[in-house]
């Protein structure tokens, strides 16, 4: 379906963590050493990374080592939720990556959810009640 | 010889068949007529042309159903005596008033045709042109509705169904009314004031000719057209051993509806075969034998009921708590069972594959053989028999289905095969799968008695959820009646430029 078509998301709750990357310059460009994958173009039944086969957010699909995604300890599987706080939960593919390559921002700050996310929150609930 | 003897058969049958109302339920009988030749039995000749079908129109039946008040033994006796006067009677009756029905309403127009030319003659105007062309009108009319007549109504009778067919009852009451009411008004306006306008009595005559045929056009709908379409899903399950099938019937009565079932049985079902049963009912014996309930507490105790009540229970619970291998036989005697049906069959196969080649068919141009060389299809029948006989007798015997075939029916049926060029698996197939009832003998359609058990009486409509039992000598039928759905349909357009496809998206980009 086209983007305008695309029926509206869900309210949506995770666990975030935020990831600041600095953006590195190559020749021309400023690359940021990772690719994307989903969209709400896109078919999310192909999605390996996502828990539920409907979820049409963009993840993180790879990291080029040594890049600066890595360095900013973002992993494969990621799903990002904010890109310097444009919503990346319900868009297409082309508008995520020009949110994360305009070429007059050298930073980006990423909200980003993973599984092991919520599962360090559980389990630091549970040990300790005060939190 | 053999046509007279097949209707004293079946008067007889319908001397013994009963109609009763039992306390419960309601039981009739239904007879299909029969072809089994009897001997010396040559009392009705006369039966075979009129019309069964108005048998069932008369509403003067009453006399069976007054037995059913009394005791069923102590009337059994003298009802089979009035039973059969009493059908007889019926059918006599009911014909009789058919044919003074069909009398009274064929020669009634002709009668007001002929009426006032006998009582006022000179009164009477003459016929002009347009007044005789009524009378060519009144004849074809006339013509096409005895036509129509015979062909719906004089048809043999394919069954003996218990009450009164109620649509038809209908009919003779409205064309008797009908008719009765024209006849008075023709003796009360014309024949009492003596009109002299003839035309408008022959256009009289001409209304009532049209409308009987407009009658008759709506005993067609009624009898006939009604019940296509297809109304109610019924299931037919046989009670020996679960054979079931299921038919589309329309709107019918629960006895027509039960004729209709039956018709179908004899075309569909294979072949009853009490042989193959007698392997469970063994089993189920020997579940029984095997345990003995003693009562220890001593005789006078308990009631009767409850001892016996609890002696059931106790078995039941010691049969369930004993460790039966019984499954274990049952499953390696299948198998085995199953071996040996399969060894003399291909024994089988090959013989009669082999029977089938010594023969030929003899070409016209082929030089002539001496006379005795050549054989009519009955003798090479009988010449080729033998060596697949006992092939064929000991599969049947496995497969316990001897008594289904005579020795001279599989010569009979090899003669057929035979004639017809058929090849050896052909003639096979009646003997390596069981048919349907009509493919067998006369003498294995069971007497062709059917009982219609309900708790409907039988002249109602099939409804949604009606339950019947079809008893037949060693089974029965079990008849349930389901109401096809109300089918909502809606139609969506589809505009054949629309189907545009694209190719499934998995971009990956690197940022």
């Amino acid at each position: 379906l086209p983007a305008q078509d695309q029926p509206a998301g869900k309210p949506v709750t995770a666990v975030v963590q935020k990831i600041e990357i600095q953006k590195l310059r190559q020749g021309d460009n400023l690359i940021l050493g990772f690719s994307i994958g989903g969209g709400i173009d896109q078919d999310p039944g192909q999605n390996p990374f996502s828990e539920d086969k409907s979820d049409k957010g963009i993840y993180v699909t790879r990291i080029t080592p040594g890049g600066p995604a890595e360095v900013a300890d973002l992993r494969v599987g990621d799903k990002i939720m904010q890109v310097n706080g444009w919503d990346m939960t319900v868009v297409t593919h082309d508008q995520a990556r020009k949110k994360l390559t305009k070429k007059k921002e050298e930073v980006v700050r990423l909200l980003i959810t993973r599984k092991s996310l919520e599962e360090a929150v559980k389990h630091s609930k549970g040990c300790h009640p005060r939190q | 010889y053999d046509i007279s003897a097949d209707k004293g058969e079946r008067s007889r049958d319908r001397h013994k068949s009963r109609s009763k109302d039992s306390r419960s339920e309601k039981s009739v009988t239904i007879n299909t007529p029969p072809a089994e030749p009897l001997l010396g039995d040559s009392s009705v000749r006369g039966e075979q042309v009129q019309d069964d079908n108005w048998g069932e129109t008369t509403t003067a039946v009453t006399g069976t159903s007054e037995h059913s008040l009394s005791q069923e033994d102590i009337v059994r006796i003298t009802k089979d005596l009035e039973d059969s006067v009493g059908l007889d009677c019926r059918r006599y009756v009911t014909r009789t008033i058919a044919v003074i029905l069909g009398l009274l309403v064929f020669l009634t127009p002709l009668a007001f045709l002929v009426l006032p030319h006998i009582l006022w003659p000179e009164k009477l105007q003459s016929c002009g042109t347009a007044c005789e062309g009524l009378y060519i009108s009144v004849a074809f009319k006339l013509l096409i509705l005895l036509l129509a007549v015979w062909a719906l109504f004089f048809r043999p009778a394919r069954a003996g169904l218990p009450r009164v067919f109620v649509f038809r009852v209908l009919l003779a009451v409205l064309v008797f009314l009908f008719v009765v009411s024209y006849w008075l008004f023709y003796s009360v306006r014309i024949l009492d004031s003596q009109d002299d306008n003839y035309q408008g009595i022959v256009q009289y005559a001409v209304s009532l000719v049209d409308a009987l045929l407009f009658i008759h056009y709506l005993a067609v709908v009624l009898l006939e057209l009604r019940q296509l379409q297809p109304c109610f899903s019924v299931c037919v399950t046989r009670s020996s051993d679960g054979e079931t099938r299921h038919y589309n019937l329309g709107q019918l009565s629960i006895q027509r509806a039960a004729l209709a079932i039956i018709e179908h049985y004899y075309c569909d079902f294979p072949i009853h075969n009490p042989a193959l049963l007698s392997a469970s009912k063994s089993r189920a014996a020997k579940h029984l034998a095997g345990l003995k309930v003693y009562n220890v507490d001593g005789p006078g105790n308990n009631a009767a009921a409850g001892m016996a009540q609890s002696q059931s229970r106790a078995m039941i619970a010691a049969a369930a708590r004993r460790r039966d291998t019984s499954h274990n036989e049952l499953y390696y005697e299948e198998a085995e069972h199953e071996r040996r049906v399969r060894k003399r069959r291909a024994r089988l196969v090959v013989a009669v594959e082999e029977a089938f080649t010594h023969i030929k068919r003899m070409q016209e141009e082929e030089p002539k053989k001496a006379p005795g060389d050549v054989m009519d299809p009955r003798e090479a029948a009988q010449a080729i028999f033998p060596s697949m006989a006992r092939a064929l007798q000991k599969y049947l015997r496995t497969t316990k289905q001897q008594h289904c075939h005579s020795m001279e029916s599989i010569q009979q049926h090899l003669a057929f095969c035979i004639t017809n060029n058929m090849t050896p698996k052909a003639f096979l197939e009646s003997y390596l799968t069981p048919g349907p009832t009509l493919q067998y003998g006369k003498d294995h359609w069971l007497g062709r008695r059917w009982t219609l058990i309900s708790e409907a009486s039988v002249t109602n409509g099939l409804k949604d959820g009606s339950v019947f039992v079809l008893k037949c000598v060693d089974f029965s039928l079990v008849v349930t009646a389901k109401k096809i759905p109300y089918i909502q349909m809606s139609e969506e357009y589809i505009d054949p430029k629309s189907h545009k496809f694209v190719l499934r998206l998995q971009s990956e980009t690197s940022v």
